[in-house]
């Protein structure tokens, strides 16, 4: 006979199974939604937290890195200024929803609404049997948005997604939809608290119409000590592009998942991710992206700058289907390296079954330029402000493509501040 | 201004000796032009003069000013006023030209003890001294000598010197790849900065730049010393030459 013990839950997985316990009857939803929580918290109490025998956890280790849940909420958390100046914002206080001014031509559901409504139900699930993040996500989710843009609405205003957290849990949903031809640039930003730890989880969907342009900002701006498990799907219609921006700043224990599903012939996908990694942090950026029709393009660049004992992980799959001839994907991951205790793992993949197209990736781990610094240095910059303007620059050059000149600056700002803060 | 003192230096990743007991004193005012055939030192020397820890002084001295500098540091001794015009300007992609000169100008300012530039002084500084120098604003808006001709590199490095005004200039083979107009508005943007209380170091191959930058002395470079000094004339000679016969005359 052949036993077969699955191991004790770890702390941390047994406190998840107790704060879903804690909150029956308090998480908002119907009869299907419960029940679809219910499914998915059971497939969790099954296969517990991945470890590194899961190939797409491979590199973070979660059962090993998520030792335990945060304490309660603290109550401070509270709405602050939009990174650009007369965005509008859509804030959610420790998760919640609050009243916001919807931007002119947008349709704005609070997604509580739609979970009282059961009109969620059928959103709560997993992708695979290893999206812990689903799993999780879905389960105990609460709140977020719903943003709607009609066919050929041109969103002007700069919207600002604001969520503020101090300590606890908050599991929020964005599901926006961009109609046909319409356009929008959205910063989705997330705040924590030094001073009290928490762990989030968010899944945005993202689905653009033919012929939509849209700008997804993710700005990762945690607390030291936070945790975050975040996962954004998207779907392209014909000739639609979106370009996705992540920038992390801040998190002991972050994961940003991006799955892309570039569906419509002539469609452009385009990822800049900016980490800037300190302290004893983990952060994980996996990629998968699928080109599923002919003529579509992509490119993606992730640059990382890693100070202290920081490890940064960036798996990126592309995979190309055997119809989707005259695909041109480019993906390329340059780290800046710049302490001996630091690490940085980059996995690229490449899966091709059509026969022309242009694929190619590239990663690259540097040290600071010793030619660029000397030069520098011999016009009078200190060494200090020299190795920050480079390091700057080595980011930056990814913020700069972005058209909004406000929206830049305000990104350069975050981003030097960062470099103040850690130099 | 500068007094070079049986100076030794090597190469700190390997030893080997470049400079071997070089000796050289050019006073405010004056415009010497040092010349030398391949791997005679002479880019070694602003290198060292510039502070670039590649190369380690194992004797002598260098004064600036009459004090040494050997224990300052590139940023340190740029804000003392030593400038150098570099033979290849690195590109630097993700800084913006415009920041760059703001930064460095401030910079030494700070180290000086002088206020800030407020941005409309510095905007204004920028655009005039470029206007001189037939530098497109264009240019300025790119990242740090990115795209830039070979000609255009050698323009913003004078750029540079004519907005940081330092007192010890020293130009690595400022003439190398320039075509015969980009020549003349280099060495214009040069002949402009000569004052009474500043002083030029001219490296180069040929004299071909002398003709425009009419130098005061000339000395020749060989296997790390100064074997010969005189005036522009013998640039002349060396021309007219090589360097052979010299190189003979001092063995």
């Amino acid at each position: 006979m052949n036993i077969q013990t699955k191991p004790p839950h770890t702390v941390a997985e047994q406190g998840i199974l107790d704060s879903y316990a804690q909150m029956m009857g308090q998480l908002p939803g119907d009869a299907p939604v419960t029940a679809a929580r219910d499914k998915l918290l059971g497939a969790f109490s099954a296969a517990g937290l991945p470890t590194r025998r899961i190939e797409s956890w491979h590199y973070t280790d979660l059962r090993n890195l998520l030792r335990a849940l945060p304490g309660a909420a603290s109550g401070a958390a509270q709405r602050t200024d939009p990174v650009v100046r007369g965005s509008v914002v859509l804030p959610l206080i420790q998760g919640q929803s609050a009243e916001a001014s919807t931007p002119e031509g947008m349709d704005l559901t609070p997604f509580i609404d739609l979970l009282a409504s059961g009109e969620a139900a059928k959103m709560l699930v997993a992708r695979d049997a290893d999206d812990l993040v689903g799993r999780l996500n879905g389960t105990f989710v609460a709140d977020g948005y719903r943003l709607t843009v009609a066919a050929d609405q041109a969103i002007k205003e700069l919207v600002e997604i604001q969520s503020v957290q101090s300590g606890g849990q908050v599991h929020n949903r964005f599901d926006a939809s961009f109609g046909a031809k319409s356009s929008a640039t959205v910063i989705e930003r997330h705040l924590g608290d030094e001073a009290h730890p928490g762990l989030s989880t968010a899944i945005t969907t993202l689905e653009l119409g033919d012929g939509a342009e849209v700008t997804w900002i993710i700005l990762q701006d945690c607390g030291v000590e936070d945790q975050r498990l975040a996962q954004l799907n998207t779907r392209l219609g014909a000739g639609a592009t979106l370009k996705v921006y992540v920038v992390n700043v801040g998190g002991k224990l972050v994961r940003q998942e991006l799955n892309v599903d570039v569906a419509g012939e002539g469609a452009h996908f385009d990822l800049r991710c900016v980490n800037l990694l300190a302290g004893d942090s983990h952060t994980d950026i996996t990629l998968t992206l699928d080109h599923n029709v002919p003529n579509t393009t992509s490119k993606e660049i992730v640059r990382t700058v890693v100070l202290d004992r920081a490890r940064g992980v960036f798996q990126g799959q592309i995979r190309v289907a055997q119809i989707a001839q005259k695909t041109d994907a480019q993906m390329s991951c340059n780290t800046l390296l710049l302490s001996d205790g630091g690490e940085f793992a980059a996995k690229p993949e490449l899966e091709i079954f059509a026969d022309d197209v242009i694929c190619g990736h590239g990663a690259t781990v540097i040290d600071i330029n010793h030619d660029h610094l000397f030069y520098l240095m011999a016009r009078g910059v200190t060494e200090k402000s020299a190795r920050a303007l480079l390091i700057n620059g080595f980011v930056d050059e990814l913020i700069e493509e972005l058209e909004n000149e406000e929206l830049i600056e305000a990104l350069e700002t975050h981003i030097a501040q960062w470099l103040i803060d850690h130099g | 201004m500068l007094e070079i003192k049986n100076l030794h230096a090597r190469i700190a990743e390997d030893g080997t000796e470049i400079i071997r007991g070089l000796n050289l004193t050019v006073k405010a005012g004056e415009v010497a032009a040092i010349m030398g055939p391949n791997g005679s030192g002479k880019s070694t020397l602003s290198y060292i003069l510039a502070g670039r820890d590649d190369y380690e002084v194992t004797e002598g001295d260098i004064l600036y000013n009459g004090e040494s500098i050997l224990e300052l540091d590139p940023s340190e001794r740029a804000a003392k006023g030593i400038f150098l015009a570099f033979q290849y300007p690195v590109e630097i992609p993700g800084v913006a030209t415009m920041q760059f000169l703001k930064v460095a100008m401030n910079e030494q300012r700070k180290a000086r003890g002088e206020d800030e530039l407020t941005t409309p002084d510095f905007i204004k500084r920028v655009k005039d001294a470029a206007a001189t120098l037939q530098i497109d604003p264009a240019m300025l808006r790119r990242p740090l000598n990115v795209g830039f001709s070979g000609g255009e590199k050698k323009r913003a490095e004078i750029l540079q010197m004519k907005l940081l005004a330092p007192q010890l200039c020293v130009l690595d083979e400022t003439d190398s790849g320039l075509d015969i107009d980009a020549l003349k508005i280099v060495s214009g943007g040069v002949n402009a900065l000569r004052s009474p209380d500043r002083a030029i170091i001219v490296i180069t191959h040929y004299q071909r730049l002398l003709e425009y930058i009419v130098p005061d002395s000339v000395h020749v470079l060989h296997r790390g010393q100064v074997i010969k000094s005189g005036d522009k004339d013998l640039a002349r000679v060396l021309e007219a030459e090589g360097y052979t016969g010299i190189v003979e005359a001092a063995a």
